[in-house]
């Protein structure tokens, strides 16, 4: 699976308790109401477990981590 | 007035008590004008600053100048609308040392629709008769045109304009009474019924003395927050009581603690802190979602109490919390808790101050099904854990009662009440709500519990109220937003809340009816959803349920019955692994 589709699949089943949501790669996390910010650190530890890259806390902001995209570009410099 | 004793903080219940806070921070600047009064935490460190008492009351006094130069006067009404700053910190005791009356007003955040921002604080002034607002130079636009149309408003001041000098010892006529409203502090209510709190500089007083002695708070006392300023326990815990008693405050903003929770922690290292307030939730995040890594040389020695209040305590959050920094040098009885409310200026109780932290294991079904909170036996594997919130601190008297109002007996469960002389002296400009939360004296709180050997043990509440990370969410109002989205059937729809084991509060849950089920409409549906209650209360939904027509449980007369459909729901998630 690509790092774009796993975090989809986390996203929607693990924070926001529904698999069948239809989540875009281009769609806005935290502004959209998707993820709070306690649940961005879960995201943070997923992908340190998941893709062996670690975000700092100070990155995860609206402005460079709103969507899925955005993570997977960071997360794909890093590898 | 006599120098401060190197142990005893200044207000206290055995000592008698300043008029008014003007004349407290009168006595400050006489007595220990060099001592520290606050470092300003920043994550990266760049922004820390330090600030003595003399410096932080100079910086009050140019506000203070500015509000009079605008004319504001002794008991006008002034809002602050600013970020968690040092400009916040300023603006409101410039506001206190002229005697008007100042309002911290939660600022926008990225997340929130700006619209409805406006339209609320538009409701606000209007509604409150405020004077004037603090805000930033960028808002000033903007600000004057949403309140373009309110009677009485003076022109907003930027904080641009706030630098005019200033000294404090300009503003000692302006002394305000004892009686006088201090400040307003909000109490939460639903969309249109949020209550501002009138609370009295002797009230302030009261409570600042009977709550300084129940946490023994000495001299040598250093105080560190995150909590925003909007809320009761930021507000008096986090920023008043400090200040005013004269013991270093380490703050830093919400949105930086939030993002890296660890920078709290090596604040106490630093700057040696011995207590923090902090609610439920934060224990959890603080257990398991701080890297090993972020706490190298940690030493957390220094600390007399984290203590828990503002939400549901849960005793497993506390062991979570105490195995984790037990390592890094966390004592077995820093543990407390307080049972707290706006309406009491701040603490009505405190626990584990002199003697260990009480938890009470009782009886399931006896509580579930008799109101009853009947000690539960060693092997009782269903068993249930209260954490005790402690005694009620001197000058607050707590009881339980019945439907009657009437006193019930040790280990019954009834309505909380109190009394005590740091209550609010009213609703501003609501005098009716006043009249109906009191009864003979005794103030009912809406929340359940029961007492047992003088301690209070908190089991719930009477009121339909959804309480996110200290924060109170009113499920009318989820279940007023989701409604209007097109393709849900109006008046369809029902919210409550989850408990979060991980997260240590709750979660918000909202069910709606829809009237077109094709995959596409229901994910226009539950985007909007989340998108609008984000944008509405700065909390996010966790779980967003789409039904088709039958599924919500109706009473007998046609309501939404929100337990059954509760219930419901849970049963459903659990047995598709979601919960």
């Amino acid at each position: 699976m690509d790092i774009r589709q796993e975090l989809k699949t986390f996203i929607t089943k693990e924070i926001m308790r529904n698999p069948k949501y239809p989540l875009k790669d281009v769609e806005p996390l935290i502004s959209g109401g998707l993820i709070d910010s306690f649940s961005l650190v879960e995201v943070q530890l997923f992908i340190e477990k998941k893709f062996g890259v670690w975000i700092d806390d100070m990155e995860m902001t609206v402005e460079t981590c709103n969507t899925v995209d955005d993570i997977a570009k960071l997360i794909e410099a890093r590898q | 007035m006599t120098a401060p004793s190197t142990t005893h903080v200044p207000i206290r219940i055995d000592h008698p008590l300043p008029e008014t806070l003007n004349a407290q921070i009168r006595y400050l600047l006489d007595t220990q004008p060099e001592a520290t009064a606050l470092y300003f935490v920043t994550p990266d460190g760049k922004g820390e600053q330090t600030i003595s008492t003399r410096a932080f009351f100079e910086h009050a006094a140019e506000v203070a100048r500015a509000l009079r130069q605008n004319g504001i006067q002794a008991g006008d009404l002034v809002v602050l609308v600013l970020e968690h700053s040092l400009d916040v910190l300023y603006s409101f005791w410039g506001a206190i040392l002229l005697g008007a009356v100042p309002s911290i007003f939660p600022f926008l955040t990225e997340k929130l629709d700006p619209d409805r921002y406006f339209e609320s604080l538009h409701a606000l002034v209007e509604r409150s008769g405020v004077r004037l607002i603090i805000t930033y130079p960028a808002l000033y636009d903007r600000l004057n045109t949403v309140l373009a149309d309110v009677a009485g408003m003076l022109p907003i001041l930027g904080t641009d304009r706030l630098t005019t000098g200033g000294n404090p010892t300009e503003f000692w006529d302006y002394a305000p009474t004892a009686e006088s409203t201090a400040f307003l502090q909000h109490s939460s209510g639903s969309t249109g019924l949020q209550k501002g709190v009138m609370l009295s500089h002797r009230a302030v007083l009261n409570q600042l003395a009977g709550y300084s002695t129940a946490i023994r708070l000495q001299a040598n006392d250093v105080i560190c927050s995150w909590l925003p300023l909007y809320h009761d326990m930021g507000l008096i815990a986090g920023f008043i009581m400090p200040l005013m008693q004269g013991i270093p405050l380490v703050l830093m903003s919400p949105f930086h603690w939030v993002r890296a929770p660890h920078i709290l922690l090596h604040a106490i290292q630093k700057y040696r802190g011995t207590l923090c307030w902090l609610p439920n939730f934060a224990y959890n995040l603080l257990a398991t979602r701080v890297r090993d890594v972020q706490l190298e040389n940690l030493d957390l020695s220094s600390m007399r109490a984290f203590i828990n209040c503002s939400e549901p305590v849960r005793a497993d959050s506390h062991q979570i919390f105490q195995e984790k920094y037990t390592p890094y040098g966390l004592t077995s009885n820093a543990l407390t808790v307080s049972y707290a409310m706006a309406e009491n200026t701040f603490a009505v109780t405190q626990s584990g101050m002199d003697g260990p932290q009480k938890y009470d294991r009782i009886r399931r079904l006896p509580f579930q099904e008799q109101n009853r909170a009947m000690p539960a036996a060693g092997d009782d594997e269903w068993a249930l854990v209260v954490v005790s919130c402690g005694k009620p601190i001197p000058n607050c008297e707590v009881r339980v009662v019945d439907g009657d109002k009437k006193p019930l007996p040790e280990r019954q469960i009834g309505e909380i009440a109190l009394r005590s002389n740091s209550m609010l002296t009213g609703y501003y400009h609501q005098a009716e709500i006043s009249a109906q939360a009191l009864y003979e004296g005794w103030y009912l709180t809406g929340d359940l519990g029961y007492m047992v050997e003088g301690e209070l043990y908190v089991t719930g509440r009477k009121k339909d109220l959804i309480i996110v990370g200290g924060k109170n969410i009113y499920p009318q109002d989820i279940e007023a937003i989701v409604s209007q989205i097109d393709g849900v059937k109006d008046g369809r729809t029902v919210a409550f809340g989850v408990f979060n084991e991980k997260l240590g509060t709750e979660d918000i849950a909202v069910i709606a009816e829809i009237t077109q089920d094709d995959e596409e409409t229901q994910g226009r549906i539950q985007r909007e959803a989340r998108q609008r209650i984000v944008q509405a209360t700065d909390v996010n939904a966790r779980f967003v349920h789409l039904v088709g027509p039958k599924w919500l449980i109706k009473t007998s007369s046609g309501k939404i019955a929100r337990n059954a459909n509760r219930e419901k729901f849970l049963q459903e998630m659990a047995a598709e692994g979601l919960l």
